[in-house]
């Protein structure tokens, strides 16, 4: 009875289903459905490009012609003078504001900031995941959901005492008192990485037990080859937030020799005349930190758009 | 003789093995003796990790509560002052003030997000499965908030703005977006919302993809059409969804920082866009007063905690209607 159903639906739905999809073209409703979506992607992407477009202009030129949608009298001019490679008469010939931003230096400060903490972050929530799921101790779910409640705490209760404790232990204006309190601990990585190796089998890495391999040779050799996978997705997305992180280092560090690009672009963009900024100079200091979000995003696009929507559904 | 030696040996050989695989086997059983090692490793595997969660997140916290009934001012060690701190609180009109201006903006941002969201999801499952579509709406999300507010400044600036200039081109009348008090906020929100939508809506646009085509099918058996099934179907399937991003997007409103730090100079024009999160850091950082900043912390715990208990119960997020 319940097959036949079935076989009836489904042969009632086919046909359905079939001129639908041949209609499709012609409906309203998708048309406007496409119109929404090119609007969304629009609004989107705009922005990028009127970054790219103000940052290749003079920022005299661009000022007196604001709505070209070209760039207004092409030059390299604001990436020279963000890079540090223009004269203060360049670049003060073409609007820039004449004082330097060590926008090369911050970015060095980004990218030692931004890997370093994702590297801990990543192999320390990694190898607590294989105690958590590989090995037998006493207290290990106890210990685990002590674990998972910080991911109740917000930052905002912990970020001043961790500044004071950081200043205690003369940490601040060093990566160390940067790095150290993401780095360590990350209960949101210790629990994704758990919940993959207690779905992996287990067949191979016993195996090797057997044949006398250590815990720790399995885990490096074959736990963490086998788990390559959430590495590299938990790196890419720790990379990206330690990148665009703003707040901490905001905290911690009062000296540029430490500071990331975040900092940087603020600063830059706050010591910025009130009259006359240099828009086209902000634009190509906004490009230089983007560009290796973009670059990441080129290479490992779809292992982002998939990690995200992952993320809802756990 | 000499014929039959070498078959006991195998048999012992054979057995041995089978004997030693046993022992091997017994290994993974936590009652057996050698897993003792187990526990010592498992304790130096987690010893990062746990003196992380120990002394970055645990003892801040602790410290945090104590910080917030003390006046501390950093130089000298934190005096014990009881509810002093608490009662200045709901007393000073500018904290008042930066929780109102927080919750305007929590509110726009967030229901325009999810709005937006819902639909490009819908629009997205609908019309097309392309990931390259989807990653272009998420760009957003990969950029910092410094970099998103950087270039809203400059596109919305008052003058030379490309918003304003198209504003202005039919007809209208420029906006000081981010240099008036009236438009500070929304204006904010709108940066916030272009940075967040996408990955809002790839979160959602995951949860339509678990539900089952065959849910569907049996709807439009039953005459239902695409309004009908969306409002009856898709939204009651994916309340579990909504009400994460609905957290989700609540919690990191209110603890907006960066966009109003880069867009409107430190929550200006006038204290207009001093939201919470930046009336502490200025009471901290500015004023040294880290008694009272901590103070006004734990009072945005409180709210956070408070709104994130009530989103859940009022979304009953745990479960979904389809059991």
């Amino acid at each position: 009875m319940t097959t036949a159903t079935a076989t009836a639906t489904g042969k009632l739905v086919l046909p359905a289903a079939t001129t639908r999809k041949r209609r499709r073209p012609a409906s309203p409703g998708r048309v406007i459905a496409w119109v929404y979506l090119t609007a969304i992607i629009l609004i989107t992407l705009f922005p990028f490009y009127w970054m790219l477009r103000s940052a290749f202009s003079n920022n005299y030129a661009m000022i007196a012609d604001p709505t070209s949608p070209w760039p207004v009298g092409f030059t390299l001019g604001p990436f020279e003078r963000v890079l540090g490679l223009a004269t203060t008469q360049q670049s003060l010939a073409e609007g820039g504001s004449g004082a330097s931003v060590p926008i090369l230096h911050y970015l060095g400060n980004s990218v030692v900031y931004a890997s370093l903490s994702t590297a801990c972050m990543v192999f320390f929530s990694l190898i607590a995941a294989y105690a958590f799921s590989r090995l037998q101790w006493r207290g290990r779910e106890f210990v685990f959901s002590l674990f998972l409640a910080a991911l109740m705490v917000p930052a905002i209760l912990t970020l001043l005492p961790n500044f004071v404790l950081v200043k205690e232990l003369g940490l601040l204006n060093t990566f160390a008192g940067m790095i150290l309190p993401t780095g360590l601990f990350s209960a949101f990585n210790i629990f994704f990485l758990r919940q993959f190796m207690l779905g992996l089998s287990t067949e191979i890495e016993e195996a090797a037990l057997l044949d006398g391999a250590g815990r720790l040779r399995v885990l490096f050799g074959l736990t963490i080859p086998m788990a390559s996978g959430p590495i590299i997705t938990l790196s890419i997305l720790g990379f990206i937030g330690q990148w665009n992180d703003y707040f901490w280092p905001l905290l911690v560090t009062s000296d540029a020799s430490v500071q990331p690009l975040t900092l940087g672009l603020a600063v830059f963009k706050q010591s910025s005349p009130q009259s006359q900024p240099d828009w086209a100079g902000l634009m190509a200091a906004t490009i230089v930190a983007a560009l290796p979000m973009l670059i990441l995003f080129m290479v490992f696009g779809k292992r982002i758009v998939n990690s995200i929507g992952f993320s809802g559904l756990k | 003789m000499t014929f039959s030696n070498p078959a006991p040996a195998a048999v012992d050989t054979a057995a041995a093995r089978r004997r030693r695989r046993a022992d091997g086997r017994r290994t993974l059983n936590s009652n057996a003796p050698s897993h003792r090692g187990d526990a010592r490793l498992a304790w130096i595997l987690i010893a990062p990790a746990g003196i992380g969660f120990l002394v970055f997140a645990v003892y801040p916290t602790i410290r945090g509560v104590y910080f917030s009934f003390t006046d501390y001012h950093l130089l000298s060690a934190p005096q014990w002052i009881g509810f002093a701190n608490f009662i200045e609180m709901f007393q000073d009109q500018t904290f008042w003030a930066s929780v109102l201006v927080t919750v305007y903006f929590v509110v726009i941002a967030v229901s325009l997000t999810l709005i937006i969201s819902i639909l490009t999801a819908a629009v997205l499952h609908r019309v097309t499965k392309s990931t390259a579509v989807r990653g272009l709406i998420i760009l957003p999300f990969l950029i910092s908030g410094v970099v998103a507010a950087t270039v809203w400044s400059w596109m919305l600036d008052a003058q030379l703005g490309i918003v304003n200039e198209a504003i202005r081109a039919l007809g209208g009348q420029g906006i000081q977006f981010l240099t008036s008090r009236q438009w500070a906020i929304p204006s904010l929100a709108f940066i916030q919302v272009w940075k967040n939508m996408g990955y809002t809506s790839i979160i959602i646009f995951a949860g339509m993809q678990t539900i089952p085509a065959s849910i569907y099918e049996a709807g439009r058996i039953d005459g239902a059409n695409e309004r009908q099934m969306f409002f009856r179907l898709t939204l009651p399937l994916l309340r579990p969804i909504l009400a994460l991003v609905l957290v989700l997007n609540v919690i990191g409103a209110f603890q907006v920082f960066d966009i109003v730090s880069v867009a409107t100079k430190n929550g200006g024009p006038a204290n207009a866009s001093n939201v919470l999160q930046m009336y502490i850091y200025q009471k901290g950082f500015g004023q040294f007063d880290f008694g009272y900043a901590s103070t006004m912390s734990l009072a945005l715990f409180v709210i956070l905690i408070i709104i994130t208990f009530l989103q859940m119960r009022l979304l009953r997020a745990n479960e979904s209607d389809n059991a």
